[in-house]
């Protein structure tokens, strides 16, 4: 049992999980510039067009990875907050404040290309369907994340208070979910949905696996560059960091 | 008995001070001095358990106590810099509210006596907003008697007061010391109780 | 008094219950003495009801339509309204620091503080909207279902509101930061509070939406004051 709990904590503190994540960068990055070629030569290329609604639909294989992402990501987020509270630990919480960013763009590029597709696909760039009034309320939750770490001058309270904030929204994004959705059948609202669309051909599936890979990798290299950033940012007077400089990444 | 091992505090990204640590004793006062932003408020603060240490940790009567544990909040009595009074609130209220907050019954005589040895017998039933800095600060200062905690906590506590607030603060003290109370004091000034030990640690 | 008096002293009060009527009482004091500010909270929930048909005019159908979607959304603008007074307060004058070091448990002063707000700020707000649900159009038996589903709906307000309240204490440009952080909160209980009349328009029982209020309700009388604890206790670090 305690050498398996060192193993983990080793690399737990931010002056050694600093050059952990400075090797790792490249391998995702790599893997995700990898993945988006034949993801997207699949989608762009290979799919044939949908029966009812063309070309047009081809950006699900943008909207869907990025809609996954974004709800993924919130999840994530709410993992490292519910560590950083409990174990009181420096990294987790900048493991938060690293994740938020890339959510908050994945929630947009959500919302945009659904809002793309919408036009061709059903006649408006908004349509008040459940899914991307979620995503909304979705992209709302992650700006006040950053909106609150940003306006408390302490960092470690920034930390803390932003964390409860997290554990508070992941408690209730079901909860909007399940609420908009029942809002939405009420009012009669956009009869064609999103995931109704589509019948999945085989190709297209696979597409979509790989962007949404693709993006996941993605996400990792920037949130461990980012954190890296995070981690100069507030411990960049210790003695480790100031030995970087000699040091190559 | 309260015990600091080896605590450090930081305000924003600095460090205010490390390597404090202390030992208090029944019947000990300790006294911390330092220039302004050297930390005796964040020092008090911890040793209530309002805010935690960034390293170091703090031990009543042996057990290791993490901010706002409940054994801490049954022992001690802090008065920090804000009074805590609400404007809205007569004297007397305002007294009766803060010791009962604190689970103490707040019967009119005790807290009439109270606020008469504070000299402010006749501003018992006027609003806290009519009163002076200096009677605000004995308003608050008044429940010292009236709540039997061990462990006093008390920042600046002479700020604002007149000579005859100044003696009425030693001589409570020293009689919370004689049976065998503590006290933690941030003071720029000079202030020596009348009997117990007392301890003096001076931040940088 | 000696050592051995002082260490016997008698145990501080340390219940739950007396937390909460601890802060109760005082805050229903308090709020006593400053009536007039909550008059005027009262009367921003009356007067941004009236801005909606001078915006979209004084036709009785689209009033009809829309009045329970206003009524709803004034009640969250007018709840957000008064949230800062629930901690500001305390936070300012040291009192908030005396409460989180007192004996009783923090949720239980919490709920307190809590109850006694909503009573001050959000029970006048029910009473009130029969009066402007009459200015809508609405009928009996739509005032009866609004005024029930924001009779259960805000007091889940004022809860979940305090758990903002209490995470932006001290932070500048507090104000529309809250409505940032609380705003995405409320839209299930908005959903549900208008949807009830809607649904009791379609024919329906809205017994479903109001029971999903008083669900929403009893979950955050349980869950909310202890978040509000552990945010007040990170505000106050």
């Amino acid at each position: 049992m305690s050498s398996s709990t060192v193993n983990w904590f080793r690399y737990s503190s931010p002056a050694s999980f600093f050059p952990l994540a400075g090797k790792l960068v490249p391998w995702f990055a790599a893997a995700a510039a990898l993945l988006t070629v034949p993801g997207l030569w699949l989608g762009l290329v290979v799919a044939p067009p949908d029966a009812q609604q063309g070309e047009a639909y081809r950006i699900i294989f943008i909207h869907v990875p990025a809609a996954w992402m974004s709800m993924f990501i919130y999840l994530v987020m709410a993992f490292w907050s519910a560590l950083a509270l409990m174990f009181n630990t420096r990294l987790s919480a900048m493991m938060v404040q690293a994740l938020a960013p890339t959510g908050a763009l994945f929630t947009f590029i959500a919302l945009v290309s659904g809002s793309l597709w919408g036009r061709p696909a059903w006649g408006t760039y908004w349509a008040w369907d459940a899914r991307m009034t979620s995503e909304l309320i979705l992209l709302f939750l992650y700006f006040g994340y950053l909106a609150l770490h940003a306006a408390i001058a302490d960092s470690r309270r920034a930390d803390r208070a932003s964390a409860v904030l997290v554990l508070v929204g992941v408690v209730n994004v079901p909860i909007i979910y399940f609420s908009v959705k029942w809002w939405n059948t009420l009012h009669q609202g956009a009869t064609v949905s999103m995931t109704a669309a589509p019948k999945m051909a085989a190709v297209m599936l696979t597409a979509m696996l790989i962007m949404t890979l693709a993006a996941w990798f993605y996400a990792v290299a920037v949130t461990l560059l980012r954190v890296q950033a995070i981690i100069l940012e507030r411990e960049g007077r210790a003695a480790w960091a100031g030995n970087l400089a000699g040091a190559t990444r | 008995m309260l015990v600091a091992e080896d605590l450090a505090a930081q305000r924003g990204n600095a460090l205010l001070f490390e390597g404090v640590q202390f030992s208090l004793r029944p019947g000990a006062a300790m006294f911390v001095s330092g220039p302004n932003g050297s930390g005796k408020t964040t020092l008090l603060r911890i040793a209530a358990g309002l805010t935690r240490a960034l390293r170091g940790r703090l031990v009543w009567d042996g057990s290791a106590v993490d901010p706002f544990a409940s054994i801490l909040r049954a022992v001690t009595l802090f008065i920090g810099h804000a009074t805590a009074l609400k404007d809205e609130l007569t004297a007397e209220e305002n007294l009766a509210s803060l010791v009962s907050l604190h689970g103490a019954p707040a019967e009119a005589e005790s807290l009439s006596a109270a606020l008469s040895e504070w000299s402010l017998a006749r501003q018992r039933r006027l609003p806290a907003r009519a009163l002076s800095q200096g009677q605000r600060r004995r308003v608050a200062l008044a429940r010292l008697r009236l709540l039997a905690r061990p462990l006093w906590i008390l920042d600046e506590p002479l700020t604002a007061l007149d000579a005859a607030g100044v003696a009425a603060l030693r001589e409570v003290v020293g009689e919370h010391l004689a049976s065998g109370g503590m006290a933690v004091i941030a003071t720029h000034q000079e202030f020596a109780p009348v009997g117990g030990t007392s301890l003096s640690l001076r931040l940088q | 008094m000696n050592e051995a008096t002082l260490r016997a002293a008698p145990l501080a009060d340390d219940s739950a219950w007396g937390g909460v009527s601890w802060a109760l009482a005082r805050d229903l004091k308090l709020a006593l003495r400053s009536r007039a500010e909550l008059g005027v909270q009262l009367l921003f929930y009356v007067i941004v009801v009236t801005l909606f048909p001078l915006g979209i005019g004084p036709d009785p159908a689209t009033l009809r339509a829309l009045g329970p979607g206003v009524l709803w959304v004034a009640a969250l603008l007018a709840s957000l309204l008064a949230l800062p007074r629930l901690f500001a307060a305390d936070f300012a004058d040291g009192a908030l620091e005396q409460i989180a070091l007192s004996p009783y448990p923090l949720p239980a002063l919490v709920s307190g503080k809590i109850l006694a707000h909503w009573l001050a700020t959000g029970a006048p707000l029910v009473a009130l909207s029969p009066l402007l649900a009459l200015q809508f159009g609405l009928e009996g038996g739509e005032i009866g279902v609004l005024v029930t589903g924001l009779l259960l709906g805000t007091p889940t307000l004022s809860l979940l509101g305090a758990i903002g309240a209490a995470l932006t204490l001290g932070v500048r440009g507090s104000g529309a930061l809250l409505a940032l952080l609380i705003l995405p909160l409320y839209v299930p209980i908005l959903i549900f509070g208008a949807g009830a009349v809607e649904s009791l328009r379609a024919g329906l029982v809205p017994g479903a939406q109001l029971s999903i209020l008083a669900a929403a309700l009893l979950a955050a009388i349980v869950g909310a004051p202890l978040a509000c604890a552990a945010s007040v206790h990170i505000a106050l670090d």
